[in-house]
Parts: C-alpha cells; sequence; structure tokens
C-alpha cells in the first residue's frame, strides 16, 4: 500500500495531466493548475515533479511535433499510466474512507 | 508595435540553462520556457519577461534537472577504457620498431631521475635524523689574517666556558671536543679499534642519544665511557659491559657507564663509537696548562635555546673572543664568532672570504637540473615520434569521427595511448634502477636503496609517471583530434610549412643540452687532468706512511730504520710530523732582517728527519740538504720557493729566521713541493729537522721488491717495537690520487648522463629519419627512376637533420662555455677552455648525427624503385 502513496502535489499534478487527456505538456499543466486552483505553480517545481513521477512509471511522455514556434523545440507530452491511475484510485480510496468515517456530530450537522 | 526580433529571449540566459540542464530534459523544458518568454513578452513587455524567464531558470536549478557529473554510464566508459587500451595495445605491435625506440627512450629518460632523484634525497637528508638538528651549530671564526679573511672550524677550548658566562641563556647545550679519534679499547685480552671522542654530558641531551643501559647522570663522572651498542658487541660478545673497567689508547682506565643505541647513518656523528668525558681528556693531555685562546684546536657544538633565535644568537657572539683576548691580536687579527648551523654543514661546508659558498649544494642542484633536462629530452623523443607518424592515424581520427566519436573521447584514446607507453616505460626504468645501482653506487660511493615500501617514492613516481604521460601525450592528442573528418578522408589534409616547425625546435633543443653536457664532461676531465700533470717536485712511487702510535716507535727510531734498511727491500726511511700528501700544520711568528714589520707571517711547515730530502728525492736548487754532519741543522730551515718569493729574500740562503730566542739559519732552497691540494698554489713552506716531534714514519721501498712481501716484513719489524698497537699503512700515491675523487667522481657521473642523453637524443634522431624516408618512399623511387644517383639522394634525406644538429652545435658552444667558466673559477690552477674542444665536440655530435640518419637514408635510397612506387 505504501508504496503508492502521493504526495499532495504529485497527485495534483497527475490529475491535471489526466484532466488535460493528450495535451499535458509543461506550460499547459502550469496554467490549468494556476486557473483551476488558484494557486502560481513554478516551472522548476513542476518539472522536478513529472519527471519523477515518470521515473516511478505513473506518467508516460513522448515528443510532439517540430512546431516553428517555441523556438522550435519539440513539447513532451504526458498521460497517465494504468500503474499511475491505480495510485491515483487508491489515494481517492482513502480519502473517501475518511470521509465516510466521519460521524455527522463531528461537523455539526 | 514591438519589433519582432525582440522576441527571441536572451540567448546568454538560455546557454546557462542548456548547460546545467539534462541533456534528455533540455529540448522540451526549452521550448516551455520559450513558449512562457513569448506569452509574457505579449502581456508585459521585454523587461519583465526576461526577469521572470530568469527567474523560472533559476527555479529550474535543483536537483532531478541538473545534469548529472557522468553522463555515460560508468559501465560504458569502462569499456570505452578497455577499448582505448587494447586498441594502444595493437598500436604497438603493429610498429613494434616505433615502439621500441619510444619506449626505450622513455625508460632510459626515467631512469636518471630515479637514479639521481634517490641520490638528491640521500644527499639532502644528511644530518637530518637528529630531533634537534634545526637548532644545533657548530661555532666558527673568520679571522684577519695577512689582510685576507680566512674561515676556522677549529676554536680554544675556552670559548665554551665563556659563551656559557656570556650568554648561558642564548643556549641549551654547549659542548668542546678535540674532534673524533680512533682509539683502541682494551677489554681483558681483547682489543678493538674504534672512532669516538670526549664530551661533557650536554651532548647526550644534543644528540637526542637513546639509552639502553645506565643514564645520561653516570657521564657526570671523570672516568665513565658510553659504548654504542656496536661497540659494546664487539668488545663483550654479549656479555654485560656495564661497570666493567677498560682501556681506552694505551694508558686510560675507564669504567663503562652506559651503553646507547648507533647514531643514524648519513649523518655526522655516525662514527661516534664511544664517548668518554672532556674531563679525562682535559687532565690527560695537561690541557688546562698548556693550551690557550691562540690553540684553536677543538671543535665547539652548540644547541640553542628552545626560544632563541639562530641568525640572531649568531650575531650576538661575535665578540666574544675579541673581548677576551690581548688588545694588539684582537684588532690585526679581529676574531669575529659566528654560528654554522647544522644543516649547512654538509652541504653548504664551504666559506669564501668570511661568507658562506656553497659546497655539495652546488652539485645536488646541477644534478638535478640534469636529470629534468634528461626527462625533457625523452619526453621529447615522445612527441616528435607521435606527431610525426600523425598522418598514419590521421584516417583512423577521421573515421572515428564520422562514426560519432566527440574529440574528448579522442584526446582520451590519445591519453591512454601514452599512459600505456610512460606505465611500461616506468617499469623498465625501475627493472633498469635494479640492475644498476650497484655500480651507481660504486661510482657515487652511496649505499642507495630502491625504498620499495616507501608511499612517497610510489607517490612521486607515479605521478611523474603521469605528468610524464600528459606531457608528451598533450601535444599529439590535441593535434591529432583536431583532425577535420572530411579533409582527412578525403586525403586533403595539407602540411603547411609551419607544421614541422615545432618538431625541429624539439630536435635543437635536445642536441643542444646533450652536446653541452658532453663539452661540460670533458672539461671536467681535463681539468683533473691538468691538475694530475703539475709537476709535485717529489717522487712518491713506493712511498708507504705508517702512523706511529707508540712513543716506543720515536725513540728507536734509529734502530728501527737500521732493521728495515737491513731487509734490503727498503731504499730510505724518514720521520715527519705530517704526511707528504697533506701537511696541515702552520707556523708563524718568525722573523728575519729586512721583514716588513707590518706584514704577518704564516708558513706551512713539515717536520722531518735528516733522510727525508734523499727519500722524496727533492730538487734543491739552492744551498743543500739537511746533513748530520752540521750540528747546527737541528735547527736549520729549508725553504721552498714559493717561501723564498713570500718572504721577499734575494739571497735566502745564511739568512737567519727567529722565533723567540730560537734562532732558525736557512741552509737550502728546494722546488715547490705539492703537499696540499693539487688545484691550489704551493703555499709557502718551511721544512724543520725534528728527531721526536713525528707522526708518521715514511718508507721508500725498493723499486724491484715486491709490495706485498716487503710490507710483511715492514709489519713484523714495527711489531718489535710497538707489539699494542695494529699496523696500518698508505701509499702516498694512493692518498694523493683521492685529492682527485671529488672531481672524478662527479665527471665519471657527468659522463654517465652525457652519454645516455646523447644516445636518447639520437633514438629520437633515428626514429624521425625513419618516417621520414618512409614518407617519402614514393618521391625517392619517382627521383631513382628519373636518374638521380644514391649519394644525391643520402644528402637529400640528410641534409635537414644534420643542419639541426649544426644548430644545436651553435647554441651549445656559448652555453657549455659560459657554465663550464663559472666552475672552474673555484680553482687557482685550471685548464683553458680550449676551442678545439667545442669544435671536436661538435664535429663528433654532427658525426654521430650523420651515422644515425645516413642509416635511415641509405636504406631508402637503396630500395627498388618498382616497389615503391607500385604500392599505393
Amino acid at each position: 500500500m505504501s508504496k503508492h502513496r502521493l504526495g499532495e502535489f504529485e497527485e495534483i499534478v497527475m490529475l491535471t495531466v489526466a484532466v488535460l487527456y493528450g495535451e499535458a505538456y509543461g506550460v499547459a499543466i502550469i496554467d490549468e493548475m494556476e486557473k483551476r486552483l488558484e494557486r502560481s505553480v513554478s516551472i522548476g517545481s513542476l518539472q522536478t515533479v513529472l519527471r519523477r513521477l515518470e521515473k516511478k512509471g505513473y506518467l508516460a511522455s513522448e515528443f510532439g511535433e517540430i512546431t516553428k514556434v517555441r523556438g522550435g523545440k519539440r513539447k513532451r507530452f504526458f498521460t497517465v499510466t494504468n500503474l499511475g491511475r491505480k495510485a491515483l484510485e487508491i489515494t481517492k480510496d482513502q480519502r473517501m474512507g475518511l470521509w465516510n468515517a466521519i460521524p455527522k456530530i463531528a461537523f455539526g450537522d | 508595435m514591438k519589433k519582432r526580433n525582440n522576441l527571441a529571449p536572451p540567448q546568454w540566459l538560455l546557454r546557462f540553462f542548456q548547460w546545467f540542464c539534462h541533456p534528455d530534459f533540455v529540448e522540451d523544458i526549452e521550448g516551455d520556457l520559450v513558449e512562457r518568454y513569448e506569452r509574457r513578452w505579449d502581456e508585459s513587455g521585454t523587461t519583465r519577461a526576461k526577469f521572470l524567464l530568469a527567474k523560472d531558470i533559476i527555479s529550474l536549478f535543483r536537483p532531478g534537472i541538473i545534469r548529472p557529473l557522468r553522463i555515460n554510464h560508468p559501465l560504458t566508459s569502462l569499456y570505452m577504457f578497455r577499448n582505448h587500451l587494447k586498441i594502444a595495445w595493437r598500436n604497438l605491435f603493429k610498429n613494434k620498431f616505433f615502439s621500441t625506440i619510444n619506449i626505450g627512450g622513455l625508460a632510459a629518460g626515467m631512469l636518471i631521475p630515479i637514479l639521481i632523484g634517490l641520490w638528491m634525497h640521500d644527499e639532502l637528508s644528511f644530518n637530518t635524523q637528529y630531533e634537534n638538528h634545526d637548532r644545533m651549530a657548530l661555532v666558527m671564526q673568520n679571522q684577519t689574517l695577512n689582510g685576507k679573511i680566512e674561515t676556522w672550524f677549529g676554536q680554544a677550548m675556552q670559548l665554551e666556558t665563556a659563551l656559557r658566562e656570556d650568554f648561558g641563556d642564548q643556549f641549551k647545550y654547549i659542548v668542546t671536543s678535540p674532534g673524533t679519534r680512533n682509539k683502541v679499547l682494551t677489554y681483558e685480552d681483547k682489543k678493538i679499534k674504534k672512532t669516538g671522542s670526549f664530551y661533557n654530558p650536554d651532548i647526550l641531551g644534543m644528540l637526542s642519544i637513546k639509552m639502553i643501559e645506565g643514564s645520561y647522570k653516570s657521564l657526570e663522572d671523570p672516568n665513565a665511557i658510553f659504548l654504542a651498542r656496536s661497540t659494546a658487541e664487539a668488545l663483550f660478545d654479549g656479555a654485560d659491559p656495564m661497570d666493567k673497567s677498560i682501556q681506552l689508547g694505551n694508558d686510560l682506565a675507564v669504567t663503562v657507564k652506559g651503553v646507547y643505541e648507533d647514531l643514524p647513518k648519513n649523518s655526522q656523528f655516525e662514527r661516534l663509537l664511544f664517548i668518554a668525558t672532556w674531563e679525562l681528556y682535559a687532565q690527560s693531555e695537561n690541557l688546562e696548562e698548556r693550551v690557550g685562546w691562540g690553540n684553536s684546536w677543538f671543535n665547539t657544538f652548540v644547541q640553542i635555546a628552545d626560544n632563541a633565535d639562530m641568525d640572531k644568537v649568531s650575531l650576538a657572539i661575535k665578540d666574544v673572543k675579541y673581548d677576551r683576548i690581548d688588545a694588539d691580536r684582537a684588532k690585526r687579527n679581529n676574531p669575529q664568532m659566528f654560528l654554522h648551523p647544522m644543516k649547512n654543514w654538509y652541504l653548504r661546508g664551504q666559506f669564501e672570504n668570511g661568507q658562506s659558498a656553497g659546497g655539495r649544494i652546488e652539485y645536488v642542484w646541477l644534478f638535478g637540473f640534469i636529470a629534468l633536462f634528461v626527462l625533457l629530452l625523452a619526453c621529447i623523443n615522445f612527441m616528435n615520434l607521435s606527431t610525426a607518424r600523425s598522418e598514419e592515424r590521421a584516417k583512423e581520427v577521421g573515421i572515428r569521427k564520422t562514426l560519432g566519436s566527440v574529440r574528448r573521447q579522442l584526446v582520451g584514446q590519445f591519453f591512454s595511448e601514452s599512459m600505456l607507453i610512460t606505465g611500461l616505460a616506468f617499469v623498465f626504468a625501475l627493472l633498469m634502477t635494479i640492475l644498476l645501482l650497484p655500480t651507481f653506487n660504486q661510482l657515487a660511493e652511496k649505499e642507495l636503496s630502491i625504498p620499495w615500501l616507501n608511499p612517497w617514492f610510489w607517490g612521486i613516481g607515479i605521478s611523474f609517471s603521469l605528468a610524464t604521460a600528459i606531457i608528451a601525450g598533450s601535444y599529439p592528442s590535441f593535434y591529432l583530434s583536431a583532425f577535420q573528418p572530411v579533409k582527412v578522408l578525403k586525403g586533403t589534409v595539407r602540411r603547411g610549412r609551419f607544421t614541422s616547425l615545432p618538431r625541429k625546435v624539439l630536435v635543437v633543443i635536445q642536441f643542444t643540452v646533450s652536446i653541452s653536457l658532453i663539452i661540460g664532461t670533458i672539461f671536467i676531465f681535463r681539468q683533473i687532468q691538468f691538475a694530475k700533470d703539475r709537476p709535485i717536485g717529489y717522487n712518491r712511487d713506493n712511498l708507504v706512511r705508517i702512523p706511529i702510535k707508540s712513543d716506543e716507535i720515536t725513540t728507536h727510531f734509529d734502530a728501527l730504520r737500521a732493521d728495515l734498511l737491513n731487509t734490503g727491500l727498503v731504499e730510505e726511511m724518514a720521520g715527519t710530523d705530517s704526511p707528504i700528501t697533506s701537511t696541515g700544520v702552520t707556523n708563524g711568528g718568525f722573523n728575519w732582517t729586512g721583514k716588513d714589520p707590518n706584514s704577518s707571517n704564516d708558513f706551512t711547515s713539515l717536520r722531518v728527519t735528516y733522510e727525508f730530502g734523499d727519500m722524496v728525492d727533492w730538487e734543491i736548487i739552492e744551498g743543500r740538504d739537511f746533513s748530520k754532519d752540521f750540528t747546527t741543522d737541528s735547527t736549520a730551515i729549508i725553504l721552498n720557493e714559493a717561501a723564498v718569493e713570500y718572504m721577499g729574500l734575494e739571497d735566502p740562503i745564511g739568512v737567519v729566521m727567529t722565533r723567540g730566542e730560537d734562532k732558525h739559519p736557512i741552509v737550502g732552497v728546494v722546488k715547490n713541493l705539492i703537499t696540499q691540494s693539487p688545484y691550489d698554489p704551493v703555499r709557502q713552506t718551511i721544512f724543520m729537522v725534528h728527531k721526536t716531534w713525528l707522526n708518521y714514519i715514511n718508507v721508500k721501498l725498493k723499486a724491484e721488491s715486491g709490495a706485498h712481501e716487503a710490507l710483511a716484513q715492514i709489519e713484523t719489524i714495527y711489531k718489535k717495537y710497538d707489539p699494542v698497537n695494529s699496523f696500518e699503512y698508505e701509499f702516498a700515491d694512493e692518498s694523493y690520487s683521492r685529492k682527485f675523487r671529488n672531481e672524478e667522481r662527479i665527471g665519471k657521473l657527468a659522463s654517465f648522463f652525457a652519454i645516455l642523453a646523447i644516445f636518447i637524443s639520437c633514438l629520437g634522431l633515428f626514429g624521425l629519419a625513419a618516417y621520414v624516408a618512409e614518407q617519402r618512399t614514393k618521391e625517392i623511387g619517382i627521383r631513382k627512376v628519373l636518374g638521380a644517383s644514391i649519394l644525391e639522394l643520402c644528402k637529400m634525406l640528410s641534409k635537414d637533420f644534420i643542419i639541426l644538429v649544426a644548430l644545436s652545435c651553435l647554441l651549445a658552444a656559448p652555453i657549455s662555455y659560459f657554465l663550464m667558466n663559472n666552475w672552474l673559477q673555484d680553482f687557482t690552477y685550471r685548464t683553458e677552455l680550449s676551442w678545439w674542444v667545442f669544435v671536436l665536440v661538435g664535429i663528433v655530435a654532427l658525426g654521430i648525427a650523420l651515422v644515425t640518419v645516413i642509416f635511415q637514408a641509405l636504406k631508402a635510397a637503396l630500395m627498388n624503385p618498382v616497389n615503391a612506387i607500385k604500392s599505393e
């Protein structure tokens, strides 16, 4: 179980990659995260996490086409792997389990 | 409107990013950076976009993004290294000829620094084994005699007390010694002869002597003696030596109160094998009564106090003698004391005009330089051969580059090759060192050995080899790896006129050094021969010197002489107070009519018996020899030519020299006898007759009698008069030739190095010539077909090299002239730097170079041109 534990930031990054299915490259991920979560994300921390997740096998990546924008550099598109999806689900289940276990009285309903 | 060309992000920022970023990530992250930059540029302008780009890049500068230090997988680089080694190995065997020259030359070049390094280390570590060696010193004095400052190692024994009174707090230990003495030690009926000396107990602390038995305090008993472990073992055969009574010399009874570890080898006090007390010595010799400030017969050693400074103490004590002797003499001789620190005793033992004037240290540095030069020569060879063969490797470089080799790898490849070669050369050099070390030890009179277990030796050896590999390999590896693959493969690499220039310069340097060395060696030997050829003024053939060790010999002098002459093997016998080959006694205080009252005077003096003149066959030029027929001759004096000149006498015969009450008539003048250094002018010398003040008997053997048999007979007769002491003898011509030993040793060492240097240079030239001949095979073939003669071809092939060697000769002449002129300044009697030696060496060098080159040239010229032309 514990080996699938995801950090909070890792989880958000993976979810965003899943949201952007097919269009998830560096700049797009940052934009999406900033738009949805209203938090600023530095390129350094994002790239580090992307590479780490790829190394763990939760993400896969491939290069796109060469275009004239971006100084002629290709984009690297990320997708969530099956292993990644499983890790996300486990995390989600754990959260839900916790939510469900909260007695109603706790939040004063 | 913003201009579109402002849109490009600042390149230097991106370049920084590309530099640190992991190569796998560079492309897409850089794309992201550019995209964000462009968007920000549209939104908020150049400045802000730039600032934010910088911020992005800094945020990327973190682990996970930064490239690892080694890009290659560790395994790959290991494989590459193995591959490099394999290629290097194959190359070695493909060109056996060049490899042999390369490795052999480099090994010879390394052998010399190894040998010289061991020798230098030995020289420089002399006397450093003592714990307090940096605080120990010998007290010396400068005196002005006849307007010249002379530096004396000797001191009066009163100096010790004076120093203690005036400067007691500056010194930790002060000792006075009469010098090392050779004494017979007797225990029951066992006798052994050992060197040792007399000291006060301070010597123990000063030399940090390690006691095996007994304590430092025991030496306070005047009749105590301490023995070195080796002495004690020899004398007592393993029995307990403590508190045993032994006899020291002929008449001193002492008790063994301590045994100490032998003092370190390769040091001044190595021969201190027993220590007896100064008090004992002073009493037995009646020193207190007869010896004053005027008798500088002793050595005064000190160790300065722990907080004292050597230079300051040296300065402080300068007048300690001046203030204590009578004012007139003090003013005239101006004795100035100073400290000669222990670290300088061995290496800087010469003084001139009261100043330190170097000594052995000059030879240490000289040979150090030679070692470096020889190593340099070998490196030059290596570079020369490698670059010369570069064209052969050019195609390989081209193909490697096309297949994706980056320059760094090629450099690495060529360095691996040079490491392999230097590694092999180092191993060969070590093997040769093992083989040559015994010979070298004999030559240098040392006991050197390879310190196999010393990490310093390996550290220095390996780092030197690495440095050699890098120096020798740098030029070829950078030169070769810079080739452009396209040009190489198309065969259009053009060697410009100047590519061979560095190679030529290197050859010239090599030969300049070698030729200078050879010229230097020749002049060293000429100088030795020059001094040997000086007429010595007497006949030293078959002359044997025997030290007198017992008064019995002196008192029965005439009887002994009669006995010896009766054997029929001996021609003559005479007594002297110093050895004829090294007269060290100086006498002064004479007066004579016509003497300039202001001039001081001192004469080297030799006390002899009446038979002396006949025995050494000196040449009387005025007056007559000593004769028993004249009773007045017991006080007579014979001068040498130098003394006549020194005294300024027109007609010396009959002049009476007076000293106090004594009157010494001059009866004869002899031709100068060389009794001291053969390199110095002969000193003014007086010969006096004395019947008892004798230290040596000198025996002239008959030319026809065998030395061995004669000496055996002499020993028997000698033992009759002195049964106690051992019989010793030395031939005069042997002790005379010892005077040349220092110079001869240096000459031999230098010639050894010179021969190796020229050998290494020739190896290089040989290799280069072989290469050039190979390069021009086709050209030679075509020339031959068109009718060129073999002579012409040889001329063409060797001309270039001969010009280089000729140039080296021209360069070497002034360099070696300057150096040898400097060296010869040390000798008063010196050979000329004759021009013909330079010419001769030049011709010989050219000859050797010609022979080296012509061999290759002939081989190329004699080849069948058909073979040369058809080969593609």
